[in-house]
């Protein structure tokens, strides 16, 4: 019983935390330097590891599907069968499960720290509030980061580094039938639920990890466990968005 | 708004709080003259800090009242409090310098989030502070370069920035050599002079505080337990100031923490 009533009220916490934070992002808007910067260490420095794994998950999607579809004699469906895949679910969720362990953990350890060095509390002293000058910029570039990340990694997985490159290029399907199906098949609505799950995803992560952060222990034990809660929380709050959106938009 | 020379820039009265079930002050009173170092000493544990963190709002007292320059801190809105806070500095126990930024950064920090300066001249304000503590040449440096001391003066020249009427400094003295703990102790002296501030400074280092505060506050057990200047605080009465002072290990304070008699731990009668 105790443990609902925890979970409650540091959900209810939360939400008080998510309206004082979207208070606080109009006065961001205002600063687009400091706002740069973060989307530069939030999206920027997260490009590497998305561009990498949508390499990696495309070659993947390719090998697998090309050896079904072989079964069903039809190999020229590959493209469509890696894009639908990539576009509607692997695109948003796994850009997500990577910005939670790459952003979202520097962000909860980089707030956490800062509030156990008494950097929070001191720009509190100096009239300066940390909820606008240290967490929403934060917020807000891992909001804007999250459906552009998940857009370049879509665009790997399909294109000449990812499935491309193994589907045509190794195992010999016809280059226009890769490409012509992709284009008959995938509709604007699949790119549309893409970016709302993508920008709900990024709504979440970033929630968690700035909320994590900002209510960590000051003490090394607790940034650790911020750091932690973050990756886990946010894990598993994509996975089942992820299949709430799913259920609402198909 | 009482802007009396006279009057005193910070009262506090009939301050209570607490922490969880620990009482931190049961109701105590304070007056913090304009213009002079105040010094708040007391043993570790007795809310020296917290007494800091009350006085810049940070904290809500749970009862009484604390007025800064005539406003009650604990009465306004936050916008308010903000607008206050510009007016006072703080130094914390560590710095709490922003580690991600250089040592002209920081202390250009407060005036370029509160002023709209043009460049040149947040230069020259900015090295005109560091300048004051000696740390000019130090201006590219970052925080994790810096030693203890150091840091220190940095956060001091980044509270004194803005020009506040108060400073507070938050245990300053603690783990410094006997080098820079004497550079602190002239600069609090001298910028307070110099600049016409009001210092409180919260320590337990008895005899550095004494040699350059105004007035002492002695605290303990959410008490104030003696007040006046150095040398009345010297020759007060009170036992428990006398054995704080001179740091004798037994006294109203025992070097026992409660125990059981010792005779019955021996024998196996407590437990």
């Amino acid at each position: 019983m105790s443990v609902i009533s925890s979970f409650l009220q540091s959900l209810g916490r939360a939400q008080f935390f998510l309206f004082s934070l979207l208070l606080a992002v109009p006065q961001t808007l205002l600063r687009p330097r400091l706002l740069a910067q973060q989307i530069y260490s939030v999206g920027v420095l997260s490009l590497v590891i998305v561009v990498l794994s949508g390499s990696f998950v495309g070659m993947v999607l390719a090998l697998q599907f090309y050896h079904t579809l072989q079964l069903f004699g039809s190999p020229e469906s590959l493209g469509v069968a890696v894009a639908l895949a990539v576009v509607r679910e692997f695109g948003p969720v796994v850009t997500a499960l990577l910005f939670a362990g790459r952003a979202g953990s520097a962000l909860a350890a980089e707030i956490g720290l800062m509030k156990a060095t008494d950097q929070l509390s001191g720009m509190e002293m100096m009239a300066v509030d940390p909820m606008r000058r240290v967490v929403a910029p934060r917020f807000l570039a891992g909001l804007i980061s999250m459906p552009l990340l998940a857009f370049i990694f879509s665009m790997m997985a399909i294109g000449v580094a990812g499935g491309h490159a193994i589907g045509v290029s190794l195992l010999g399907v016809d280059a226009g039938s890769y490409w012509a199906g992709i284009r008959e098949s995938l509709e604007f609505e699949d790119i549309r639920q893409a970016m709302i799950k993508s920008l709900v995803f990024g709504l979440a992560c970033s929630w968690i990890a700035v909320y994590q952060g900002y209510h960590a222990e000051p003490t090394s034990g607790g940034v650790a466990r911020a750091t932690t809660n973050t990756v886990v929380i946010s894990s598993l709050a994509v996975l089942a968005l992820d299949f709430v959106l799913t259920a609402l938009m198909l | 708004m009482t802007n009396d020379s006279n009057s005193a820039l910070v009262r506090v009265r009939g301050l209570k709080f607490s922490h969880g079930p620990r009482v931190i002050y049961d109701g105590i009173d304070l007056d913090i003259p304009r213009g002079k170092v105040t010094a708040i000493l007391g043993p570790s544990g007795s809310g020296k800090t917290t007494l800091l963190r009350l006085i810049g709002g940070q904290w809500r007292p749970s009862a009484g009242q604390i007025h800064f320059d005539g406003t009650d801190v604990h009465a306004i809105s936050r916008s308010q409090l903000f607008e206050l806070r510009k007016r006072m500095g703080m130094l914390f126990q560590n710095g709490a310098l922003l580690t991600d930024l250089s040592v002209f950064e920081n202390v250009a920090f407060p005036l370029r989030e509160h002023t709209a300066l043009p460049e040149a001249l947040i230069r020259d304000l900015v090295l005109l502070k560091l300048n004051a503590v000696g740390l000019r040449g130090a201006r590219d440096l970052y925080p994790e370069q810096l030693s203890g001391g150091m840091s220190r003066r940095v956060a001091l020249a980044r509270a004194v920035v803005l020009d506040p009427q108060l400073v507070m400094y938050d245990e300053p003295f603690t783990g410094q050599d006997p080098i820079s703990m004497g550079v602190l102790m002239r600069l609090i002296r001298s910028l307070n002079d110099a600049l016409g501030l009001t210092s409180i400074v919260v320590s337990h280092d008895v005899q550095e505080v004494m040699s350059i505060a105004d007035q002492v506050y002695v605290i303990a057990g959410g008490k104030v337990l003696g007040v006046g200047e150095p040398d009345t605080v010297r020759h007060s009465e009170s036992p428990w100031v006398q054995q704080f002072l001179r740091g004798e290990p037994d006294g109203p304070v025992p070097f026992h923490y409660k125990a059981a008699p010792y005779a019955d731990d021996l024998l196996g009668a407590g437990k």
